[in-house]
């Protein structure tokens, strides 16, 4: 019987026959924490009495949800941190230097990898291959000092998604149209796979995307195959000898097939305050909002900055809509900024973050007021979940957020690409 | 045998309704995060709640982020165990390795308020306020071995790893 991606990583990393359904222990390649969730990791793991990480084993721990830091609290946490990531030799992405997901990506994730974080968008490493899930603090001590954890291995659905994305429609509505499709729990527990021509002509950054929403509709993974799209990625990012190819077997098993045709794809907006709450931009027209957030592990690359930069050149922000940007990542800043879509989006009246997870979790930067609306290019739009339970949240791409800061009212990018 | 009042919520209580992002900064002093428990649902749950209570939710209970301390403020309220139709696979992962009891059933007939009787060997619920009897699902038999010890650490420490 034929493997799908899933059973084919856990297969290896458990050098057993991982069928779906099936508990596997698996050796973990790389496991990481954020601010938020580290410190409860690194308690946990000098609680046990755990003394080091295990040898074959990277972890990573990364300084990006309060990045600076906000507040005494979280630098003490960050002091923290650092020290145990001294002790231990691990690596450490220090604030400024990016959103974890991004960094992995650029950095760390390889095709075929079994990747844990102590971050439900860990999922976002699917985009290059990777069987990547999110975990808690207290799973994640135990991973780095056994370099193992167990798993049930997931049954999968496949995505399959054929033909042109038409203009002013992205990877972004794809995500958000399969999730309103599914519901927010249509896949939890199982694995999203994808394929079909338009994942295979997919650019990275819009697999990463993709890939990253999966657990938006309780998937523990949301994988992609890897191709020489990938092996090109990984190039660019000098590690090409990361590469492997990675494709399910043409007789794998699949619990449910999802075809979708990208042609008939709109630019898609998820309303307040779920992410499966799904309509389409042009059905919003009219609903005023404040603030346009652009970043976050799911938009915040080169890429979408380049889509956004794009539409506001030589245009200006409505007087009555913020512009808040946060690119995902150093690299993407640096890129962003010799490409010129830096100042484009500053002469536009767009306020540039460094790069971070603050505002996207309510935790700083762009708090939102009573009553005040958001479209954001974030993953989630829960009550509460950019500071204020009297706020309102809608997700969209980083185009329809561009079409928005412009018109101050939810816009069909369409209407001005 | 648990028992306990029933806390009624309805589906897709995520883990920013349990505990929200803007008390990130109180993650390492757990007394005063606790304090803020299901906040973004139910602003006076944290004064209602009393030592062996039960939160009964719909759908997709704890879905979003990872954070552990969502089941951790909720065990640290005193609440006995999670009754709910289908919770999010992190939360439920989370929950086991705090040694708290997620437990998997239709919760339509639980009222806010009954008073509920568990009991976890038989895999039984009574809801002593209406009468009626269910039984939740089977929790997976290397989540209950972990459940059984206390939680992930005892777990680890006692067998020294998954292999048993």
């Amino acid at each position: 019987m034929g493997k799908t991606l899933a059973e084919k990583i856990l297969s290896v990393k458990s050098g057993s026959e991982a069928k779906s359904g099936a508990i596997v222990v698996a050796k973990v390649d790389l496991a990481f924490v954020q601010d938020t969730t580290g410190s409860l990791t690194v308690r946990q793991f000098q609680a046990a009495g755990f003394k080091h990480v295990a040898n074959h084993i990277k972890a990573a721990l990364f300084l990006d949800h309060a990045a600076p830091s906000s507040n005494r609290e979280l630098s003490n946490d960050h002091i923290l941190l650092r020290s145990f990531a001294q002790q231990t030799d691990s690596f450490i992405s220090d604030v400024g230097d990016g959103i974890c997901h991004q960094v992995v990506a650029e950095s760390l994730a390889k095709p075929g990898d079994l990747i844990v974080g102590a971050d439900s968008h860990t999922v976002t490493a699917g985009g290059l291959g990777a069987f990547a899930c999110g975990m808690g603090s207290t799973d994640i001590a135990v991973v780095l000092s056994l370099g193992e954890t167990w798993f049930r291995v997931p049954e999968s659905i496949k995505v399959v998604v054929t033909g042109n994305f038409p203009p002013g429609v992205y990877a972004k509505d794809l995500a958000l149209h399969l999730i309103g499709q599914i519901g927010a729990n249509g896949a939890t527990y199982k694995a999203l796979e994808f394929s079909g021509d338009t994942i295979s002509n997919m650019s990275i950054p819009q697999r990463l995307t993709v890939a990253n929403m999966a657990v938006e509709a309780g998937a523990k993974v949301g994988l992609f195959p890897a191709d020489e799209t990938t092996r090109d990625y990984l190039l660019t990012q000098g590690r090409s000898d990361h590469y492997q190819p990675l494709f399910p077997d043409d007789d794998a098993t699949y619990e449910q097939i999802i075809n979708i045709s990208a042609a008939k794809l709109e630019p898609t907006v998820a309303k307040p305050h779920t992410v499966d709450n799904i309509t389409l931009a042009r059905e919003l027209k009219g609903t005023k909002i404040q603030q346009v957030f652009i970043g976050t592990c799911t938009n915040g690359r080169l890429e979408d900055l380049a889509v956004v930069a794009k539409i506001l050149k030589g245009k200006k922000r409505h007087p009555q809509t913020r512009v808040v940007v946060a690119p995902a990542s150093r690299k993407v800043v640096l890129a962003a900024v010799n490409a010129g879509y830096i100042q484009t989006l500053l002469e536009a009246g767009a306020i540039i973050l460094p790069p971070g997870c603050g505002a996207c979790l309510g935790l700083h930067q762009g708090v939102l007021g009573n009553g005040e609306s958001c479209l954001s290019t974030a993953n989630r739009n829960f009550k509460g979940r950019m500071g204020n339970s009297e706020a309102f949240i809608y997700l969209a791409s980083p185009a329809t957020a561009a079409a928005t800061a412009i018109r101050g009212e939810i816009t069909d990018p369409r209407e001005v690409i | 045998m648990l028992t306990g009042r029933a806390f009624k919520f309805g589906d897709n209580i995520s883990t920013d309704h349990i505990i929200p992002g803007r008390f990130a900064h109180l993650r390492s002093n757990l007394p005063e995060l606790a304090k803020h428990v299901m906040e973004d649902a139910d602003l006076s749950f944290a004064a209602k709640v009393k030592l062996g209570d039960f939160i009964v939710a719909g759908s997709n209970f704890g879905l979003g982020s990872s954070r552990e301390h969502a089941p951790l403020v909720i065990k640290m309220a005193g609440v006995s165990a999670v009754l709910a139709k289908s919770v999010a696979r992190i939360f439920f992962r989370n929950s086991i390795n705090l040694g708290l009891p997620v437990l998997l059933c239709d919760t339509d007939n639980i009222n806010d308020g009954d008073n509920l009787e568990v009991d976890l060997e038989s895999g039984t619920i009574r809801d002593i306020t209406n009468g009626s009897q269910l039984t939740f699902a089977k929790i997976p038999d290397i989540m209950l071995r972990i459940l059984d010890e206390g939680g992930l650490l005892p777990y680890i420490q006692k067998h020294g790893g998954f292999k048993s």
